[in-house]
């Protein structure tokens, strides 16, 4: 009965182990989980890049599913995340709205001719108020919405193949098999 | 709690806001100095220089000053927006039980090992031989 006493520390320090793997492998800190998960995308009003005089509003977003992209040409990340963007573009049917995020306009538009338009429109938020609305902490990220305009999932840091491929076509695939059909869809 | 004390006074970025009063100015830096920085995982907005932390102090002044929130109010406007991460204070729910529970749980193990100690029965007394060999070996030295 003593002996197995012996063993005690040992099992403190194997659980201290496991524990301390799960908080610092398993889950990434600067993933934060989105508060807007499962959630109605928040209402706005915003000018369109390129054209001020033009607002767009939630409604916008509505119908089908939508891929709402947040960008900027001062981040690196979104230049390398630009090219699946248009290769999702070419290849699915998926739409996806830019957020031009605390952004210099002519240089956004420059980099829309330069590197392609992947964005059915892009929104333009100069002082990051719709982005303090999104919860957005960083560019780049995602969030996929169903036609209701519902947050199904939401991208921090860049969406590349992977997850396109494991992250968002499984979701969108479910999403288009559960909405009707639309005509001419 | 020290890397956050050393943050604040460390960076401290100065905004130029006017308020309408010294309560009011003293709420926003209560609800600044409360709040995490979402980008900076242990600075509070008070302490960052993250243009993120920018816009969200610009964010709580808007809603202290132009919207006339409560405390509470914002808290919930930022909570709803960036989670539960921007309130150093985790709210008490199931993914943080074990969190809030975890020294409830300690304090019992703890005082069950102590306990067990206690109890346990004093050595025996020594026997008439023992307690002999005992002085012989004192007196030795």
């Amino acid at each position: 009965m003593k002996r197995t006493g012996l063993f005690i520390p040992l099992g403190v320090f194997l659980l201290i182990i496991i524990i301390g793997y799960a908080g610092f492998s398993l889950t990434d800190p600067h993933q934060l989980p989105s508060a807007l998960l499962g959630k109605a995308f928040p209402e706005f009003t915003v000018p369109l890049l390129g054209d001020s005089g033009t607002h767009v509003d939630r409604s916008a977003l509505l119908g089908k599913p939508v891929l709402v992209n947040v960008w900027a040409t001062w981040c690196p990340t979104c230049k390398a995340e630009h090219d699946e963007l248009m290769r999702i573009n070419a290849l699915s049917e998926l739409r996806i709205v830019g957020v031009n995020y605390k952004d210099d306009e002519r240089l956004a538009l420059k980099w829309l001719a330069d590197y392609g338009d992947p964005y059915d429109f892009t929104m333009q938020d100069l002082d990051g108020s719709l982005g303090v609305e999104l919860g957005v902490y960083g560019a780049p990220e995602s969030f996929l919405l169903n036609a209701e305009g519902t947050v199904i999932y939401k991208r921090v840091g860049e969406i590349n193949r992977r997850i396109w491929e494991q992250e968002i076509a499984p979701r969108l695939a479910a999403l288009v098999a559960s909405e009707p059909v639309q005509p001419g869809g | 709690m020290i890397l956050v004390g050393t943050a604040t006074w460390a960076a401290a970025p100065v905004d130029t806001y006017s308020f309408r009063d010294a309560q009011e100015e003293s709420r926003y830096r209560a609800l600044i100095d409360e709040f995490r920085c979402p980008k900076c995982l242990n600075t509070n907005l008070s302490g960052s220089d993250a243009p993120i932390a920018m816009d969200l102090r610009r964010k709580v002044y808007r809603l202290l000053t132009d919207d006339h929130l409560s405390d509470d109010e914002i808290r919930t406007y930022l909570q709803e927006r960036y989670g539960d991460f921007v309130l150093y204070d985790p709210p008490f729910k199931p993914a943080t039980w074990a969190l809030w529970l975890a020294p409830v749980g300690f304090v019992f193990i703890s005082g069950f090992v102590l306990l067990r100690v206690l109890r346990q029965s004093p050595a025996e007394p020594l026997s008439e031989s023992e307690t002999e060999r005992l002085r012989i070996i004192l007196d030795d030295n």
